[in-house]
């Protein structure tokens, strides 16, 4: 899967499985939630780097105690106007503190990613002839931001306070 | 019942009807009339193509009658469309 | 009031240029209606029946002669010489053109004005009591927290996709003229045991097609956790508001679903994340929006009660406007002066670009240059001096803005209705055109007293129907239009709902039904009730008789 993760096209060495019917014997591999919960066991017992792909209405308290054993979590936006997955992902780096890639996945377009960066993800399967672009794009659009969240970035308020 | 197509133009929003030679009119009385439901899908397949073409918007098929052989919309909705809005009739253009 | 600084200034001028680029994306094919639908709404731009429609913000209902001025200019150049002003404070142009919005927005922003998130599935307009910070009765001035709620609310990275629309509303007086109890998130200021100011927090309110009085979530919130509190609210609704059925998506549903103090437990567990955190809103910067809202330049004048009652005994008109339209201001001297936008047989709310100069011009001539809008439609001048009451009143008698019916029979909420709006059943202006005509005589409007008439052309309820003392609600019935009346209706601090009357009614019949409430009324109410009153004591009954007969009481 091509992904813009830290600002670049990469590749990801993950394997997908979580739409699968079986998942992959060995290698990375991106888990559903239903599957982490039926082969928990073996999974862990791999040795290889996880990732759990979590649906919109799946909130990350059902993955908090396990975070550790994730590198990836994806979050689904299965519509672009599905915007619970924003919520999701600030609670995993402010509440949970998950610090591994954040990847957003779905129906993941320009228009939507600058929410998605100042909310904590920090890859994107975005749906476009060139991503890369896109997402540079994205990232120039505002220089002024209102609300602190965990990307960072001073809020205008902050500044403010500075001068 | 005869029908036609109205729909809004994407540019500025304005009020068009489908009119001959597949085009797109302001006005209604411009506007091509349907009398067969073959008609209305070939015409429904051919403004989706326009919509498609970011032409248009959400065209839709509509009924009219004839008066005095101008066309009008039989639904009170689809009238206002077509001649503006009845408080101001100041500001419609027919 | 406040003033951009330079981060509001880039912040407002990124927008724009982020708007031009989605709207060249949208002409070009690269962005499909779905995909364009949010980001044009998110910025204010509806297709409407006739052309898109441009709604503007007015932030808590307050706004600059310069800005006003713009309005014109924009009516004159990109509309047609009118705008409409709506019950969240806002304005609204009904023939844009898509490919000048870039233009037009930017022409706003010049003005530090915007129509961001105006509407969409966000946080709307957050709007207060049009008296904020000079009516004799309130307690504290809301507009400082109102400012800070707008810059927290706009681009908020995790509440831009909510499951559906938001709306906020402050008032700082007990006195409600804000209808705080039937907005998702209502904010009453108040002082707790201690002495403190701080807001009671109501959540779940609503009208629409499921109406709701909002629950108290919160008795007393201190306004340093303000910000923080309203997060944990609009958390929970983001990931727990409901996505499977648009007609089931605001807040009211799931608060009343699950029920409040289920609700309220949910917010306090965030709460107890979110309040001492990056949120906490510091002093400085409560000093710093303060200062923006800081009084006028008042003189310091008599009171001039005396010297006006000389004139309005001789002056029978000016003594009606006076009675109605003028409020009584916290500062001597000083007084708060309603211009009506409902003349007998206009539209509601309505103004046209010429009376938007004159406004602006009184404004800069009376008023210390800003004007104020009210959920009513209407607007006013906050800070107009006694002395100067009678030459003003004047110039609004010619400018027709002197219609003496605030709060009164005539002074009808409508919404555009089917003439203007995509999503209406019926006309509503029409009604409101027949019921002002119907009632001119000034004494007997005064006579009849306090009244609220409010009119929705559909189930959404924009013309908030559900709250009034006479609801219209405009419904279809087979093709034609037709009419349901409720009554009993309240926005206020004491707010309840309408009561539906009977079935609906047809057009014609409409402003004799009123007629015959208001004539069931004279003849029941006792002393000098109101009609609100004289319903809540004796029940629809008498008024049900009066409009359908004795027969249809099974009805």
């Amino acid at each position: 899967m091509a992904l813009v993760k830290n600002g670049e096209l990469a590749t990801s060495s993950f394997v997908d499985a979580s739409g699968a019917e079986s998942i992959p014997p060995t290698g990375p591999v991106i888990v559903s939630l239903d599957q982490w919960k039926a082969h928990r066991d073996e999974l862990v017992k791999r040795g290889t780097p996880l990732g759990i792909r979590m649906h919109s209405d799946q909130p990350p308290e059902l993955i908090a105690a396990d975070l550790p054993h994730f590198a990836v979590v994806a979050l689904e936006f299965p519509k672009f106007r599905d915007g619970r997955a924003y919520s999701y992902a600030r609670l995993l780096r402010e509440r949970y503190g998950f610090k591994g890639e954040l990847r957003a996945v779905g129906e993941v377009l320009l228009e939507q990613l600058f929410f998605m960066l100042r909310t904590g993800f920090d890859a994107f399967d975005i749906q476009s002839a060139d991503p890369l672009k896109d997402y540079r794009t994205a990232l120039a659009d505002f220089s002024v931001w209102y609300q602190p969240t965990a990307d960072g970035r001073p809020t205008a308020m902050q500044l403010r306070r500075k001068h | 019942m005869p029908q036609m197509i109205i729909a809004n133009r994407l540019r500025d929003g304005a009020i068009v009807f489908l009119a001959p030679n597949d085009g797109w009119e302001p006005a209604i009385a411009a506007g091509t009339l349907i009398e067969t439901e073959a008609d209305a899908a070939r015409l429904m397949a051919v403004a989706k193509q326009h919509e498609g073409q970011c032409q248009v918007i959400d065209p839709q098929l509509i009924d009219v009658e004839l008066k005095d052989g101008k066309p009008r919309p039989t639904a009170i909705r689809e009238a206002i469309r077509a001649f503006g809005p009845t408080v101001r009739t100041d500001l419609t253009e027919v | 009031m406040y003033r951009y600084d330079e981060f509001d200034a880039r912040f407002v001028n990124e927008r724009v240029a982020q708007f031009r680029r989605q709207v060249n994306r949208r002409l070009a094919g690269e962005l499909t209606e779905d995909q364009f639908r949010p980001l044009r709404l998110m910025n204010g731009l509806y297709l409407q029946l006739h052309a898109y429609m441009l709604r503007i913000n007015v932030p808590y209902g307050t706004l600059a002669s310069k800005q006003m001025r713009k309005f014109a200019y924009l009516a004159r150049n990109y509309d047609k010489n009118f705008g409409h002003f709506t019950t969240r404070q806002n304005l609204q142009f009904n023939w844009i053109k898509l490919e000048q919005v870039p233009d037009i927005l930017q022409h706003l922003a010049d003005v530090e004005v915007t129509g961001i998130q105006s509407s969409g599935n966000c946080v709307r307009n957050i709007t207060a009591d049009q008296y904020a910070g000079r009516a004799k009765d309130e307690l504290a001035d809301p507009r400082v927290y109102c400012e800070l709620l707008r810059q927290y609310s706009f681009l908020h990275p995790e509440f831009s996709y909510l499951p559906r629309k938001f709306k906020i509303a402050v008032t700082g007086s007990p006195n409600d003229r804000a209808a705080v109890a039937v907005h998702d998130i209502g904010l009453r200021m108040h002082k707790n045991e201690q002495g403190e100011i701080g807001f009671e927090v109501l959540v779940g309110g609503g009208l629409g097609r499921t109406p709701y009085i909002a629950h108290a979530i919160r008795k007393w919130l201190a306004p340093e956790d303000l910000l923080a509190y309203v997060e944990s609210i609009l958390r929970v609704y983001n990931m727990q508001g409901r996505r499977d059925n648009i007609h089931k998506a605001r807040i009211k549903i799931i608060v009343n679903q699950m029920g409040i103090d289920k609700y309220r437990e949910l917010v306090d567990k965030d709460f107890e994340f979110t309040k001492n955190g990056a949120l906490k809103v510091p002093d400085d910067e409560v000093e710093r929006i303060n200062a923006y809202f800081a009084p006028p330049q008042y003189e310091k004048l008599e009171d001039q009660t005396q010297a006006l009652a000389k004139i309005r005994s001789g002056d029978r008109a000016f003594d009606r406007w006076m009675r109605g339209n003028v409020i009584e201001h916290k500062v001597p001297g000083y007084a708060i002066v309603n211009l009506s936008l409902k003349a007998p047989g206009k539209t509601p709310g309505d103004i046209t670009a010429d009376k938007m100069d004159a406004v602006a011009d009184l404004a800069d001539r009376y008023s210390f240059g800003e004007i104020r809008v009210t959920h009513r439609q209407n607007l006013v001048l906050v800070d107009v001096k006694q002395s100067e009451l009678y030459e003003l009143w004047h110039k609004l008698v010619e400018l027709g803005l002197a219609t003496p019916n605030l709060g009164l029979l005539t002074d009808i909420i409508c919404c555009p209705g089917l003439d203007f709006c995509a999503l209406a059943n019926a006309r509503s202006i029409p009604i409101a055109q027949d019921i002002s005509r119907a009632f001119t005589d000034l004494d007997e409007l005064q006579k009849i007293g306090q009244f609220t008439i409010n009119i929705s052309g559909c189930m959404n309820a924009c013309g908030h129907h559900h709250v009034g003392h006479i609801g219209i609600l405009g419904v279809d019935k087979r093709g034609e239009e037709f009419f349901q009346l409720t009554l009993g209706g309240s926005s206020d601090q004491h707010a309840s709902l309408g009561d539906r009357l009977g079935p609906g009614l047809p057009q014609a019949e409409v402003p004799a039904a009123i007629r015959k409430i208001v004539d069931t009324y004279l003849v029941v109410r006792q002393q000098q009730e109101r009609f609100l009153d004289t319903y809540r004591r004796v029940g629809i009954e008498p008024f049900k008789a009066a409009v359908y007969g004795e027969e249809s009481q099974a009805a």
